[in-house]
């Protein structure tokens, strides 16, 4: 029977892998895959939550994290646009101006 | 039963094909395999009831979201293969298993404290759909209206911020421009 530790341990798992592509990502596009992997992994614990303790909340809130989730793609995308058009590359390392 | 097939299932096609987005040097691969594992997640909200979130979860990441990213994709060279520079890879293994070990620790021990209570009860009977609704036009109206107003804010911000010089080449590949012109003066 699946419980939901299940969920929460497969949803666990997908964080953390977002988590290791933010750490080990240097291209911005990239970068931004794997924070879709994070919001990802936090909608399907607040839907298992919602659905084994019989609440609507999670749902709510999971919705309200594909809105925000939605909105920040379309202004990432156009300010990576505005940089490749001013660097023409999206490697962090080249768009480090500020270096101590 | 089923459940449990259809779980085991998806949890590793979504695991796999989740590390193939953060390992994979290529856009496109990457791109492709983030897709298919959005619509495997939709699959997990399928089976625990929230019929109406798969639905969203399908229409606005695996349509909208993914759509936009291959028309960014196209401004970028895509083909060529992305070359990063790693640094310590074990480390960062490390470090990242450690920190989402902690952030989970940290956001469900409250679930096992048995303070939760359910604030907005399903009800039997009734279509997930119909309850979403009614909860997010009485409970939640303002942040829904706030949501839309960011979401309007969001799209005038791409607009302008992608829309700007877009008669200027992106890819600056010029000699492919005089190919062309030479072709059409040999005419």
């Amino acid at each position: 029977m699946i419980g939901l530790s299940h969920y929460l341990i497969v949803s666990a798992i997908i964080f953390s892998i977002g988590l290791v592509g933010v750490l080990r990502r240097r291209n911005l596009l990239m970068l931004f895959f794997a924070t879709e992997v994070m919001l990802n992994a936090v909608n399907i614990a607040f839907a298992a939550i919602s659905h084994y303790y019989n609440d609507l909340t999670g749902q709510m809130f999971a919705f309200f994290i594909v809105a925000i989730a939605a909105s920040e793609v379309a202004v990432g995308l156009g300010l990576l646009i505005v940089l490749y058009k001013k660097y023409g590359s999206l490697d962090l390392d080249d768009l480090a101006s500020m270096k101590g | 039963m089923y459940e449990a097939i259809a779980f085991y299932l998806f949890s590793v096609l979504t695991i796999g094909l989740f590390l193939v987005t953060v390992m994979s040097k290529n856009v496109l691969y990457a791109m492709t395999s983030l897709a298919s594992g959005m619509v495997l997640i939709s699959g997990f909200f399928f089976i625990l009831g929230a019929d109406f979130l798969g639905v969203v979860q399908l229409i606005v990441y695996v349509g909208a979201v993914m759509a936009l990213y291959s028309f960014a994709m196209m401004f970028f060279d895509a083909t060529r293969d992305i070359k990063e520079k790693n640094t310590n890879t074990a480390l960062v293994f490390l470090l990242g298993g450690l920190s989402a070990l902690v952030l989970v620790l940290m956001f469900a021990a409250p679930i096992h404290s048995e303070a939760i209570q359910a604030l907005y009860p399903m009800h039997e009977g009734v279509g997930n759909a119909q309850d979403v609704g009614i909860v997010l036009f009485t409970k939640y109206l303002v942040p829904f209206e706030v949501a839309a107003v960011m979401l309007l804010v969001a799209m005038i911000a791409g607009i302008i911020l992608a829309g700007k010089k877009m008669d200027d080449s992106l890819t600056e590949d010029l000699s492919a421009d005089d190919e062309i012109m030479t072709q059409k003066d040999e005419k």
